[in-house]
């Protein structure tokens, strides 16, 4: 049990809550989505509390997350997309501060999940839909029919645009949760090679080394992959956003 | 693991009986289903995201974003205006410098012109006097060639005198006899061509 790459996406209930035969129950999963929101909106409250003219490094690692994101959004979405920057800035640091929560040891990974991912990226094109719709009536369906495609080949060209957009939350929630999972399997699974590999003497000690060392760079890979997917979520999200303001391409 | 996962899924109670593993509690979960395909665990997880990420969403956009929003646009502003006094500043040195250099310039034409004015004065100051002097020198001159000139006619007057007077004597002497003035004064009158 202890070397089972899976158990530490296993959920287990802390106060088991049901309603309406709805297994609701507060769970590890529950608590660490508290403490993803608690550690981010905590950080972000405490470093700008004073709101220094000169920015302390923790005001400034605040202002960074912002700038990056403003930034990201400006160049994704054009200046009209900064109507949904709390939407993406929330996302971008949910996203992020669960996957480097996950990094701990013995602690629980949400973003580790296909369905905390799936709920994640259906609200981005559930966003994307809602106020296409709302802005521009049915010329957002636009958007499946380039512009300058010959007519011959429209409806093919159509029904790829209809089945990418479709693919959308799915590549984009697969893409985050299977990083986070693949990524925390492949640490378990070297680091369960140095505990038994430790526990064949002297030669296994010796052995273990390598599997230690790859545990060592994995690590550092991981952090590289929680900041990379967190990033990766906010900028498709941005692109995707532009599609609602923008659907004539 | 993956292969397993949908058959395994697709065991597991549908939407209608989902509360009776929601009864079974936390023992089901151990069983071989992998965690994030076991939809029992899905209500919840969906749940509880939507609350913490709902109020994430609404601390982020209500107090967050605003604030730090907030302190770039007074520091951009900040940044700006001081800019902006920075020029004025510069703008306001220049002028006093330009104001500096004009004023510098006055001074030293005037200078220069009190310097010139001196100088014609002295000029003239000294030449005033030179022809003062001249006209002095030239006015003694001319009294002293007059007292020559009346010297020198006295002198050529008495010398007739002293003539008549030397050859009356030389006659006197070497030949004894005496000569009256006026047979001299002839004599000499004769000698000198006159």
């Amino acid at each position: 049990m202890a070397n089972d790459p899976i158990h530490q996406f296993q959920i287990s209930k802390l106060v088991p809550i049901e309603i309406g035969g709805l297994d609701l129950s507060f769970t590890n999963s529950s608590l660490f989505m508290v403490a993803t929101v608690a550690a981010a909106a905590g950080f972000l409250f405490l470093t700008t509390a004073n709101r220094g003219m000169i920015p302390s490094r923790l005001q400034s690692i605040s202002e960074m997350s912002y700038e990056f994101v403003a930034s990201m959004l400006r160049d994704g979405a054009g200046s009209q997309g900064m109507r949904f920057f709390p939407m993406v800035f929330s996302l971008f640091m949910f996203v992020l501060v669960a996957n480097l929560l996950g990094m701990f040891p013995y602690f629980f990974t949400v973003t580790s999940h296909l369905i905390v991912t799936f709920a994640l990226a259906m609200l981005v094109v559930g966003t994307v839909v809602v106020y296409g719709f709302w802005k521009h009536g049915l010329h957002f369906l636009n958007l499946f029919v380039p512009s300058g495609v010959p007519g011959i080949l429209l409806p093919l060209v159509v029904m790829i645009e209809v089945i990418s957009f479709l693919s959308r939350p799915i590549s984009l929630s697969v893409r985050l949760f299977a990083n986070m999972l693949a990524g925390h399997i492949t640490l378990k699974v070297f680091a369960g090679f140095v505990v038994s590999l430790g526990g064949m003497g002297a030669l296994g000690i010796g052995g273990a080394i390598l599997p230690l060392a790859m545990t060592v760079a994995l690590t550092g890979l991981e952090f590289l992959v929680a900041f990379l997917q967190a990033y990766v979520f906010a900028v498709l999200t941005c692109m995707y956003l532009n599609d609602a303001l923008h659907p004539g391409h | 693991m993956f292969v397993v996962t949908p058959a395994q899924a697709q065991s597991n109670p549908t939407e209608g009986t989902i509360s009776e593993t929601g009864a079974h509690g936390g023992e089901t979960h151990g069983g071989g289903v992998f965690p994030p395909f076991d939809s029992s665990t899905y209500a919840s997880q969906l749940l509880w995201l939507a609350i913490t990420f709902g109020l994430f969403y609404l601390f982020m956009s209500r107090v967050i974003v605003p604030r730090i929003g907030g302190i770039l646009e007074h520091r951009r502003d900040r940044i700006a205006q001081d800019l902006d006094e920075a020029n004025r500043l510069k703008e306001e040195a220049d002028a006093a410098i330009a104001a500096y250099e004009q004023e510098l310039a006055d001074a030293r034409k005037k200078a220069s012109a009190i310097a010139e004015t001196a100088r014609e004065k002295a000029k003239a100051a000294a030449e005033a006097e030179r022809t003062k002097t001249e006209a002095e020198l030239n006015a003694k001159m001319a009294e002293a060639e007059k007292s020559i000139a009346a010297i020198k006619d006295k002198a050529l007057a008495e010398v007739d005198t002293i003539a008549e007077e030397t050859a009356t004597d030389v006659v006197k002497h070497l030949l004894g006899g005496s000569v009256t003035k006026a047979e001299v004064a002839a004599a000499i009158r004769a000698a000198s061509g006159k």
